[in-house]
């Protein structure tokens, strides 16, 4: 049952990751792009690690796509086609796969041949107390600094994005 | 072959479509998300290892990914930010047309 | 059985369904967790009733049954309160405005809700010829699913919690999040420019208002120290004297963050006066302008069940859950106190409906981002000054009383006259 819904899950994210890079309709890749996130959440379900999974859903469905949506709709060009094939993008597309298939022929053997110690019989328990507790105290600067990074990316963001009163 | 192994599996395969569609696609928009993907298949290796890996008691796996997709979260909005700002100026969001810096 | 209850049902069962060691080991073997077995024969009527059904049934099978059973109750009790929330509003807002309401169907206009399902369900489906069809199809079942399966994790009662997580407020709202998507859905595919450019409307709406709606619980969790539903309710038991219940919104961060949550989540809900991504006198629909029949109908289902789901969980979180507001009430079961409190609320959304004009859009981003969020941060700081000084006592007691109100009133005033002297006072010209 348990390998059965990994198995679907994995399915899931790679599957719709790989059409997702292929279509030529950009909203509908990144809509896939939402299915493969969702799909990441689920394997974070499945693996026990129930905060992270909510904490994805919340911050890739919630947020990141939108503004993924968003910049879609702001660099539209009028009900045009967002990608023409030429000679030059086909023959890129080609070597994107190919160095893409080279990694994943350095990775899968690589993978297969390592030996891991033994899992542990059980699922490690974390509960969300521990999660806090580990935050505040453990890491507690390192939660510090990503605020920060965070706040200042976003004001960037903002500052980059806002448009000009006089432009066109 | 262990559970470990297949989720390793998974997860470099997933970084491997993520590279090709991040390298072979010209829409900006679509090369970010590519980079997102290549980032979510990393954070997957650290669950896997957290969840499958030797006995232990520690929470740095979850903590680690927490971490990862709030910086993930940041560089969205960044890089996104930036395709908006470089459509404004040159009207194209086409990777192989913005080979000049000069503006 | 419609597609869409078949979705939302499926992901119900999903949710349920026994698919990780660790998730399952939370999962009492029964759905509905039994706890204490001494209390009242009314308080564990619902489970000695599903027992009844399903107590022959072998383990695995039994388990099945018994989430089957709780997802079928979920979806017929608010399909039911839906339905007759959308008649209590029409004679509700009919009595306001000085007319009868609908009084043509049934008794008194009682089978109104039904008429208007009939016709809904029997109007031609239109889908313009433009339309990206498997968007413009999946939208509103999408955006159904995911309010259906926002009831998973609200306690209605002392035994009857459908999922217990650790992370159930988290859940709760990355669900609510969620939404969004289906409405940009709705928007994209009907491949109208108006409701895309409605559905941009409602989404910046909809991420303006999640900023203080999940900003004004947090003081809620760190009070009770727990993100689980369960945990929350359960912080916020007992009397003081009997009389005086511990609930959350009795604390000056509490009930700082009840307001705020409530505002918000009137914006989230889509309900007036922040009605704006559908406001029918200004927009036709918004983002359902190219939706009719039943795909429409099951937009307004979503929209209620998730004003529903909002009220359930902020009784849960502000309003003690399912505990009874004096001590000597105690013998009602504790189901019955967390309906009339989710229909207190539900009938305060009808009342501010009926009583509120609707705000324009630049007053309403203006309200999320320059009030509420700054309110809700500084409620924060509340919150922490609550939370660490609950050693406090004797005379003690007075002073952390004065600072936290003093804390909650002041910023309120502050903020509230520097909104005034920007905008008000306000001319009108009539039209």
């Amino acid at each position: 049952m348990s390998t059965f819904a990994l198995g679907t899950i994995i399915a899931l994210i790679l599957g719709s990751a790989a059409v997702a890079l292929c279509l030529r309709r950009l909203i509908r890749s990144v809509l896939l792009f939402v299915i493969s996130w969702a799909g990441i959440a689920a394997f974070y379900l499945w693996a026990g690690a129930e905060f992270l999974a909510f904490a994805q859903v919340l911050v890739y469905i919630g947020a990141v796509s939108m503004v993924t949506l968003f910049a879609v709709l702001l660099t539209r060009r009028h009900d045009q086609p967002d990608l023409v094939i030429e000679p030059p993008a086909r023959s890129r597309a080609a070597a994107g796969v190919t160095i893409g298939a080279c990694v994943a022929a350095v990775l899968i053997p690589a993978i297969l041949a390592t030996e891991f110690p033994a899992a542990s019989a059980t699922a490690p328990t974390f509960s969300v107390r521990q999660l806090g507790l580990d935050l505040m105290e453990q890491h507690g600067v390192v939660l510090l600094v990503v605020g920060l990074i965070l706040t200042v990316a976003l004001l960037g963001a903002v500052v980059l994005a806002a448009s000009k009163e006089d432009a066109s | 072959m262990t559970m470990l192994h297949v989720c390793l599996l998974f997860s470099g395969l997933l970084f491997c479509i993520g590279l090709a569609g991040a390298l072979a696609r010209s829409h900006a928009i679509l090369v970010l998300l590519g980079i997102e993907l290549m980032l979510n298949a990393a954070n997957l290796n650290f669950i896997a290892f957290w969840r499958y890996g030797p006995p232990h008691a520690s929470g740095s796996g979850p903590i680690f990914v927490l971490f990862a997709i709030a910086i993930a979260a940041a560089e969205a909005a960044v890089g996104l930010a930036l395709v908006i700002a470089i459509y404004r100026h040159r009207q194209s969001v086409r990777l192989q047309e913005e080979a000049r810096l000069k503006g | 059985m419609s597609p869409a209850v078949w979705f939302g049902e499926v992901g119900a069962s999903l949710l349920a369904m026994d698919w990780t060691p660790a998730i399952a080991s939370k999962l009492a073997p029964t759905v509905f967790p039994t706890g204490q077995t001494e209390s009242a024969f009314a308080e564990r009527l619902p489970l000695l009733l599903r027992d009844a059904v399903t107590g022959s049934l072998p383990e695995p099978w039994r388990w099945l049954a018994n989430s089957l059973i709780a997802i079928v109750a979920i979806i017929v009790i608010f399909a039911s309160l839906f339905a007759l929330l959308t008649l209590a509003e029409r004679k509700i807002l009919g009595r306001v405005q000085n007319r009868p309401g609908p009084n043509r169907t049934g008794w008194g206009g009682i089978l109104q809700p039904l008429a208007d399902g009939i016709k809904m369900l029997t109007k031609e489906d239109i889908v313009p010829a433009a339309a990206d069809r498997l968007l413009h199809f999946l939208a509103p079942v999408v955006l159904l699913a995911l309010s259906i399966v926002t009831f998973a994790v609200i306690p209605y009662g002392r035994h009857l919690v459908p999922v217990e997580l650790d992370a159930a407020v988290l859940y709760f709202f990355a669900a609510g999040a969620a939404t969004e998507l289906a409405i940009f859905m709705a928007g994209w595919a009907s491949r109208n420019k108006y409701s895309l450019l409605a559905a941009m409307r409602a989404l910046a709406q909809l991420i303006s208002y999640e900023l203080p709606l999940l900003l004004a619980f947090v003081p809620v969790v760190m009070l009770a120290g727990s993100l689980a539903t369960t945990g929350i309710v359960a912080a916020q038991g007992g009397w003081l004297g009997g009389v005086l219940p511990h609930w959350h919104v009795l604390t000056p961060p509490g009930f700082a963050g009840f307001v705020i949550f409530m505002i918000a989540a009137l914006a989230e809900s889509n309900r007036s006066p922040f009605d704006l991504p559908e406001a029918e006198s200004e927009l036709i629909a918004g983002h359902l302008t190219e939706y009719s029949g039943f795909k429409y109908a099951l937009f307004f289902m979503a929209e209620y069940l998730g004003m529903c789901a909002l009220s359930g969980m902020a009784v849960t979180l502000f309003l003690g859950g399912w505990h009874a507001p004096l001590a000597a009430l105690e013998f009602i079961p504790s189901y019955v106190w967390f309906a009339v409190k989710l229909l207190a609320l539900l009938l305060g959304f009808i009342w501010i409906r009926a009583t509120f004009p609707r705000l324009r859009i630049d007053q309403l981003t203006r309200l999320a981002w320059k009030f509420l969020v700054p309110l809700a941060l500084i409620n924060l700081l509340t919150g922490g000054f609550w939370v660490l000084t609950t050693h406090w006592t004797g005379g003690m007691l007075v002073v952390r009383w004065a600072i936290a109100l003093v804390l909650v009133v002041g910023p309120f005033l502050a903020l509230g006259r520097q909104f005034q002297a920007r905008y008000a006072p306000r001319t009108y010209r009539y039209a």
